[in-house]
């Protein structure tokens, strides 16, 4: 049946609800988001412990042998919840990169915690588009040398590894020639620029200066990277939606609550008609957003390739504009109140925001959508 | 029936224009054309710098200090100083409490305030909403009981607007809860540095302070400062509503932002072409334009009416509905413009003076915080909704 959960997924689904019911209040993560590294360092053991570090990925690689519906549902939880913790960064798109790769030693360390990653997939001029790499790799396989800037990467702060595309062949746009680089991210030539983003996430810019590079750097083909980037950033993208539903389902449950307490004119908000119908538009935005988002992450699991790209796209498509409609009504809907920074709706509306945009805005996927031909998904 | 201004108001244009050229301070202008922190000596300076030149009340008669200009000359002036990055002039004493004064005012509040509104030697700041009333203005608690010469103030102000640089605060009050809520409400004007008032800032979701909480604690407010009948406040409020809402529509300030979207559009790179020749993003410029043109239009036919010595009525909800969904508009269009710029958070880039090289493009810092920072446009000075609301009473007749 169409959208079933297994036993496994229902229990899963059920602990990470659990986990950001009871011990992920709006107080916990504002401490956590105003900590030194940004995010918990407990809560990362215990994800550790849950095993939902290694949820996505194979058995043989001591991983628990889902994939990116089980990451969304994790995603979807961690949404409703505003997490903090990297674990779209490290786990889902460097950890799904890792796998790809099979790098299965890396990904043991992952699983077990011990392991930040951050991966460098836009560049200054390069707006939302993966080939667009300006970043070079010179020299022969071997011994490279890496040169290049790499814009708002997140978790680059925390990262122990960066996972650097760089060109190894080819012209700046093409597809072809580009290399993934896994690169310590203290290593020679590395500089990062730290800071906080809009929704208390952290990132840096990071410049990579004649960064050297040998054999057992290579993640995947040279000059075949995209081959690993557009499949993992997919995969990535469809586990986003799954948290922009979690995002959307707590901005609609918060301004319910509002305008149902709030008293104007001798009535609670909720009695005005107005009111109601918007609500009632942020309800089915939200309703359509999680349909999209499992339909994404489904295809993703699948892993055929083109239809999980359309999946994707048009799940992030949708997402990124319903969630700035729901983002922007519950901020209305919530009055002055809404404008505040102590007010924990204008943090979910701030993360929505940004969701907006990261991996690509609706334009972006609207055109690459298009792009793809008609087709049933 | 034809567009144009005449030769005398386009003179006009040119005289505005040429006196801020050569008058806006170069560091205000360049704070305000990238969206950088204001200080209170900014907005106070240029208001200053007006009225040494006679425009200190744009709005205001003659008699009072003003220039006496017609509506278009306000219109134009608006427009000019908007569009060349002139700081806003603070409303609460120009356009709100200043025109209460001269329409119900005593002679001696008349002496005592508009002097110093026009001069910016002193600046109020409003005190209408409360925790509980919002767009129920007319709940408002905040009790004022009389002691003789007195009123003895107790309650609370919130989403008071630079009541951190304000002098003085004008107030509805609670003087007989015994009547329709309408009723028993006073208008008091009260110096902010009576004791027992307090002020908390509130930060806004951006991290900005604009606005806070004002607390009013056993507050001695003589009775010759209530403006107008006791108990007959609501009336003022409502005469508020309706006055010089035209600037309300912000033609110049959003022809500014409409500017500098074009600019960052064909600077940013979409696959490797500027943005400004991708489809759909100049699709969008082009329906930001029209809305401007609509609204501006519009604009232009209610000043029109009021030259003609018609009183600008529910239209001002009109243009404070749409005025304030394009600036939105156009704040989204920037923020989407800047791709993944729109996500680093650096505050410190927003203050005047930080020499560091910025993280993204040099216009990228402020875009973000302005589109957080422009959602309370259409939350403040009587919502959407209740403007709305106002429409659909006032003109259909519902």
């Amino acid at each position: 049946m169409p959208f079933a959960l297994t036993e496994e997924q229902k229990l899963l689904q059920e602990s990470a609800d659990r986990f950001v019911e009871r011990d992920y209040g709006f107080d916990v993560r504002t401490r956590l988001a105003g900590s030194e590294t940004g995010w918990g360092a407990e809560n990362w053991a215990r994800f550790a412990e849950l095993g939902w570090l290694g949820v996505p990925f194979p058995e043989a690689a001591g991983g628990h042998g889902g994939g990116p519906v089980e990451a969304g549902l994790i995603a979807e939880a961690l949404g409703k919840g505003l997490a903090v913790e990297p674990y779209l960064w490290t786990v889902v798109l460097g950890g799904g990169l890792l796998a790809r790769a099979g790098r299965t030693d890396l990904l043991e360390e992952l699983i077990a915690g011990k392991l930040q990653l951050a991966t460098g997939f836009a560049e200054p001029q390069g707006r939302y588009a993966l080939n667009d790499v300006a970043t070079t790799a010179e020299g022969s396989s071997g011994d490279r040398s890496i040169s290049g800037r790499k814009a708002v990467v997140f978790n680059a702060p925390s990262a122990d590894l960066l996972i650097v595309p760089a060109r190894t062949a080819g012209a700046r746009t093409d597809t072809r020639g580009i290399t993934l680089f896994l690169l310590p991210a203290d290593a020679d030539g590395v500089e990062l620029r730290p800071y906080s983003t809009m929704d208390d996430s952290r990132a840096a810019e990071v410049t990579l200066s004649g960064v050297r590079a040998g054999g057992d750097a290579v993640l995947g083909e040279i000059d075949d990277g995209m081959a690993l980037l557009e499949p993992a950033i997919d995969d990535a993208t469809a586990v986003l939606c799954c948290e922009a539903a979690g995002v959307m389902q707590a901005l609609v449950s918060q301004t319910q609550d509002y305008i149902k307490n709030r008293k104007q004119f001798g009535v609670p908000l909720s009695s005005f008609q107005v009111l109601q119908h918007r609500m009632a538009e942020m309800f089915i935005h939200k309703e359509q957003t999680q349909s999209m988002a499992y339909m994404a992450v489904v295809r993703a699991a699948a892993g055929d390739g083109r239809a999980a790209s359309r999946a994707a796209s048009a799940a992030k498509a949708y997402a990124s504009e319903k969630g700035k409609l729901v983002g922007q009504d519950a901020i209305q809907m919530h009055g002055g109140m809404g404008m505040t920074k102590e007010m924990p709706i204008s943090s979910f509306f701030k993360r929505i925001t940004m969701i907006g945009s990261l991996f690509g805005d609706a334009d972006h996927h609207l055109d690459r959508f298009a792009g793809m031909g008609a087709g049933a998904a | 029936m034809d567009l144009d201004i005449g030769s005398e108001d386009r003179a006009f244009r040119e005289e505005v224009r040429a006196f801020v050229g050569r008058n806006l301070p170069s560091d205000t202008r360049e704070k305000m054309r990238r969206g950088l922190k204001l200080t209170k000596d900014d907005v106070i300076g240029w208001h200053r710098i007006l009225h040494a030149n006679g425009w200190g009340a744009p709005g205001w008669p003659v008699e009072y200090g003003g220039p006496d200009w017609t509506p278009t000359q306000r219109h134009i002036f608006e427009e000019e100083t908007g569009r060349s990055h002139c700081p806003r002039l603070m409303p609460f004493g120009l356009k709100m409490v200043g025109p209460v004064i001269q329409a119900f005012g005593s002679d001696a509040q008349k002496a005592q305030h508009l002097p110093k509104i026009a001069s910016a030697e002193i600046q109020w700041c409003q005190g209408y909403s409360e925790p509980g009333s919002g767009s129920d203005l007319a709940s408002l608690k905040t009790r004022a009981v009389r002691n003789g010469d007195n009123y003895v103030v107790n309650g609370q102000k919130t989403w008071t607007t630079a009541a951190h640089w304000a002098d003085w605060i004008f107030c509805l009050v609670r003087t007989d809860d015994t009547v329709k809520k309408q009723e028993g409400i006073s208008f008091l004007l009260i110096d902010m540095t009576s004791p027992g008032i307090t002020v908390k800032p509130i930060i806004t979701m951006e991290g900005g302070h604009e606005v806070n909480e004002v607390f009013f604690d056993d507050v001695v407010v003589p009775v010759s400062n209530r403006v107008g009948a006791e108990n007959k406040g609501w009336t003022i409020a409502k005469f508020l509503l309706g006055h010089e809402r035209t600037s309300i529509a912000e033609i110049g300030r959003s022809k500014a932002q409409l500017e500098k979207l074009t600019e960052i559009a064909a600077a940013e790179q979409k696959n490797g072409a500027p943005l400004l020749d991708d489809p759909r993003f100049r699709e969008k410029i082009a329906r930001a334009e029209i809305d401007l043109m609509a609204l501006e239009m519009t604009l232009l036919r209610i000043v029109s009416a009021e030259s003609a010595g018609g009183v600008p009525g529910p239209e001002a909800s009109l243009l404070k509905i749409r005025a304030t969904e394009l600036q939105q508009e156009l704040g989204e269009l920037l923020m989407e413009a800047i791709g993944y710029y729109s996500h680093p958070d650096t505050p410190e880039a927003l203050e005047f003076g930080w020499n560091e090289p910025s993280v993204g493009p040099d216009y990228a810092a402020s875009l973000s915080p302005v589109y957080f920072n422009l959602r309370k446009t259409s939350i403040y000075g009587g919502s959407n909704e209740v403007q709305r609301g106002i429409i659909s009473k006032m003109v259909l007749g519902f």
